[in-house]
């Protein structure tokens, strides 16, 4: 084994940062701290202990992942946002629905800042709906400048087709507000004015916090002696470096749960099956096909905000280790609010005076932590009805992810995994792999590479499928260049979008190839 | 009777219930309705009794491509131009708007429109739920004449088709909207109030806000949601013969060519693991089969809807591993009768089979 194959994989959550280092499959230290308001210092503190208990100098690390639910979180509570001015090249059609359309109130207000809608904006075939409306776009900076709006988001009607005139508004931005942060809607998204449009409006909210976020973890890395790469896991389990992610941070949205399914898939051995990640506040049920993420099919609601991005399927209920338990007349409930990450001073069995899912799951001597004590004299009925509950709400989750009606193995993952039974209805058998608390950070460093085609070929002149096979070959390429190991290397998305506005049958060909970094393929 | 800004779920809900899985996914629909309302105020509902008989009802819909709806979003200056355009043409002023197809997006459209131009909406449509073509209303089968009918794009230009033909309508009209970007808003059929009484399918729109109300009600006072619907629907005449046809799990979904038709097939498997069910659709739900055998068939309707919630699920959200409810219901005489079905009956849709009122499928129990 070569020193190459040591990667550290880190999922910084809202609750617990964990750390991993691996080397090879084998998980060679682990570790779990409190995430801390800076993130810089938590990500810190875990790194350090890892290090520490592997005895692994940091030169001999290769490569570290870093998966965080960070930008999620900000952007669901409302927190540290920055405001936007969005600017939609549209006029005069798509006027009736204007930006912020729809949005939960306490995010509009946080993020508008001004918004508009401008002449421009193409049809489908790619021809324009009007010219670029440059005056607009000039008095809208003009206006943003003023007051002290210095992010942009900038949309336009069928950008995916045409992403010209976004890049010309974009230069205008440029050229009047020098060093303002500016998200295209063709960067992100996919069709769909609306969804797409809010993808750019959240990455743009974001991004004075990526920058700051993205910096401190690699001042951490740096400040331990940590000279390697490092990247942030992304949406579909695939990586990104630190100058992608400080400018995309939405493109992190969904890193969490991915991590956790495939974390889960790649402790357990299990390709095909579900994965069950029980955290202190919910449960998030999602499911491997093949050993990756079954994705969602639907718009996704993302803090209330409709989108489109492709995000793994994943249900959330409200059962987890701080979930509160109450009864009343006779009839007992857990959830949907959790104490949290005050979990270690709220529960009985940590001296607090809040009846948690952990206290059950201890009196039920399902688990030995805390003060056993503390839960003896709980009424036997109260706990039975309890862990009834948490039993019929795990199964019902399960029940609801699972396509067939033949049983599935379910692999728990998760620092709650003590409240499991180890008998659910639905399981055909049930596993809790070794490290099974860190398994999102397991997942960050397992994390692949891709490479990606976006080129626009003429049918006519090669032929559907020698243009296809080319595509193919050329993001094989990019991925192996990248760091993939090329006998590992699958062709996962093949999008062609017909350009009917230029002539030779030219379509747009999207080809995205995914591979296992070497080092770690080949061990 | 009005529509309210808070009617506006539950009238989406029930337009995409009406929507039998087609009429496009009625969000942006919403989206305009609440704009509208929000700005305007409430619209008023006429009943289709209440129209004088010289009346004169513009049905205004959104026609194009679904892929173009979402991104270039049609608009209240497209709604308002066409229906000027029209009125300029007839020489006087609309009494009321009115859906040409009650499910789905077109629905909403011109409840939206009603608000913003302060008209009444007719409590009634041309369908009585949701289908891909043109001709496929009543109106039609009815002999009342589509033109003259008006289109307007997004920059405001217009054409106005004239034709005693209603299928050279359609045909002149299509390559129109390409040019027009992919979408436009039409006026069509206008009519008088006694032309609405003899051809329209009466009650629809507040049946589809009724059956929205029903399950937006239920689900907020923790009751079965499906109680509800049943309820609502079998104290409406001509809908007594709603029934639940199967739960279940969508284990496949297949799209296939048959006998010249882009097919969709959805294939659940029961929940208590007995039997298989498997309900065929182009754009809409259009037959629904329990093992092998019909128990529903287009024109009654046939919605797909999510088990906890009641939900509807347009044909496109469909996925596997849902579960769901299909639900069945009878549909009034005049969209049974011998006409309508060589217009929207199972041979419309190629299906080899005669219409199967849903009341004859029940299994004895």
């Amino acid at each position: 084994m070569t020193s190459a194959a040591l990667r550290i994989g880190i999922d910084v959550g809202g609750t617990n940062t964990d750390a991993v280092i691996m080397s090879g499959r084998d998980v060679r230290a682990a570790h779990k701290t409190p995430t801390t308001a800076d993130v810089g210092s938590g990500v810190q503190a875990a790194l350090s202990e890892v290090l520490r208990q592997a005895s692994v100098e940091p030169d001999r690390i290769g490569a570290v992942m870093i998966g965080t639910t960070h930008f999620t979180n900000a952007f669901v509570q409302a927190r540290s946002l920055t405001p936007v001015c969005v600017i939609r090249l549209a006029a005069p059609a798509s006027t009736s629905l204007p930006p912020f359309v729809d949005w939960p109130q306490p995010l509009q207000q946080a993020i508008e800042g001004h918004a508009c809608v401008v002449r421009g904006g193409y049809n489908y075939d790619g021809s324009e709906i009007s010219p670029l409306g440059v005056a607009e776009i000039r008095a809208a900076v003009v206006a943003a400048k003023k007051a002290d709006i210095r992010t942009f988001a900038i949309s336009s009607v069928f950008a995916p087709v045409n992403d010209s005139q976004e890049r010309a508004a974009r230069s205008i931005v440029n050229e009047l507000a020098p060093g303002a942060a500016v998200t295209l809607s063709s960067e992100i998204g996919r069709i769909g004015l609306l969804e797409r449009e809010n993808a750019a409006i959240m990455n743009a909210s974001l991004a004075g916090m990526a920058e700051e976020v993205i910096r401190s973890f690699s001042q951490s890395l740096f400040a331990l002696g940590l000279t390697c790469p490092f990247y942030v896991s992304q949406n579909d389990g695939t990586l990104m470096g630190p100058e992608l992610a400080m400018r995309f941070p939405v493109l992190t949205f969904a890193s969490g749960p991915t991590n956790s399914i495939r974390g889960g898939g790649f402790l357990s051995g299990i390709d095909d099956g579900v994965v069950v990640d029980i955290g202190g506040t919910t449960t998030d049920v999602g499911v491997l096909m093949n050993g990756f993420p079954r994705e969602s099919a639907i718009a996704v609601d993302v803090g209330g905000v409709r989108t489109n991005f492709r995000m793994p399927d994943v249900l959330s209920v409200g059962l987890g280790g701080g979930s509160r338990v109450r009864a009343h007349e006779g009839r007992v409930s857990v959830g949907p609010d959790s104490v949290g990450f005050r979990l270690l001073e709220a529960a009985l069995v940590f001296g607090g005076s809040t009846l948690t899912a952990t206290d059950i799951a201890v009196a039920a001597g399902k688990a030995d932590i805390g003060n056993v004590a503390a839960v003896s004299g709980l009424d036997a009925r109260l706990v039975e009805s309890a862990l009834a509950q948490m039993r019929s709400m795990l199964e019902s989750a399960i029940d609801r992810m699972k396509t067939s009606a033949n049983d599935v193995p379910v692999v728990l993952v998760g620092g709650g995994a003590i409240l499991a039974h180890r008998d659910i209805r639905g399981a055909s058998r049930i596993v809790v792999p070794a490290n099974a608390g860190v398994a999102n950070a397991v997942g960050a460093a397992i994390a692949q590479v891709s490479g990606e085609v976006d080129h626009v070929y003429s049918y006519e002149r090669d032929g559907r499928e020698t243009a296809l096979a080319q595509a193919r070959s050329a993001a094989t390429t990019r991925a192996t260049n990248a760091g993939a190991s090329a006998g590992t290397v699958r062709i996962v998305e093949v999008e062609e979008l017909p350009l009917q506005y230029l002539p030779g049958g030219a379509v747009r060909v999207r080809v995205k190839a995914l591979g296992d970094l070497a080092a770690f393929a080949e061990v | 009777m009005r529509i309210e800004l808070e009617d506006a779920r539950d009238f989406a809900r029930g337009a995409a219930f009406l929507g039998t899985g087609g009429g496009g996914d009625p969000y942006i629909g919403r989206l305009l309705l609440e704009q509208a309302l929000k700005r305007n105020g409430p619209a008023d509902v006429i009943a289709v009794d209440d129209l004088d008989e010289d009346a004169l009802v513009v049905p205004i819909a959104g026609m194009g491509a679904p892929t173009v709806i979402v991104e270039k979003i049609i608009g209240f200056d497209e709604g308002e131009k066409v229906l000027r355009t029209l009125e300029a043409r007839l020489g006087r002023r609309a009494t009321a708007v009115m859906s040409a197809e009650i499910g789905g997006l077109n629905a909403l459209y011109p409840a939206a429109m009603a608000a913003h131009l302060g008209l009444p909406v007719v409590d009634a449509d041309g369908m009585g739920r949701a289908f891909p073509e043109l001709q496929m209303v009543s109106f039609n089968i009815l002999g009342q004449r589509a033109a003259p009918m008006a289109m307007c794009d997004e920059h405001g230009d217009t054409v106005l088709i004239e034709s005693a033909d209603n299928n050279r309508v359609e045909k002149l009209a299509r390559p129109i909207v390409v040019q027009m970007g992919g979408l436009c808003m039409i006026a069509i059929y206008p009519m008088s109030g006694r032309a609405v009484k003899d051809t329209a399918v009466r009650g629809t729109l507040s049946l589809a806000l009724r059956i929205g109300r029903a399950i937006g009600a239920a689900r907020r006072q923790q009751r079965d949601p499906f109680d509800a619907l049943f309820e609502c629907l079998h104290a409406i005449e001509h809908y007594q013969h709603a029934r639940s046809l199967f739960d279940g799990k969508i284990a496949d979904l297949r799209r296939e060519t048959h006998n010249g038709w882009a097919t969709g097939h959805v294939v659940l498997e029961s929940l208590a693991g007995r039997g298989q069910f498997s309900v065929t659709f182009r754009n809409e739900f259009l037959r629904a089969q329990r093992d092998g055998r019909t128990v529903a068939i287009v024109p009654d309707l046939i919605s797909i809807l999510d088990l906890e919630t009641a939900e509807p699920i347009t044909t496109e959200n469909l996925k596997y591993g849902q579960r769901v409810r299909v639900v069945g219901s009878s549909v009034p005489p005049m969209m049974r009768s011998a006409r309508a079905l060589e217009v929207w009956g199972p041979k419309a849709f190629g299906f080899d089979e005669a219409f199967l009122p849903i009341e004859s499928t029940r299994e004895p129990t």
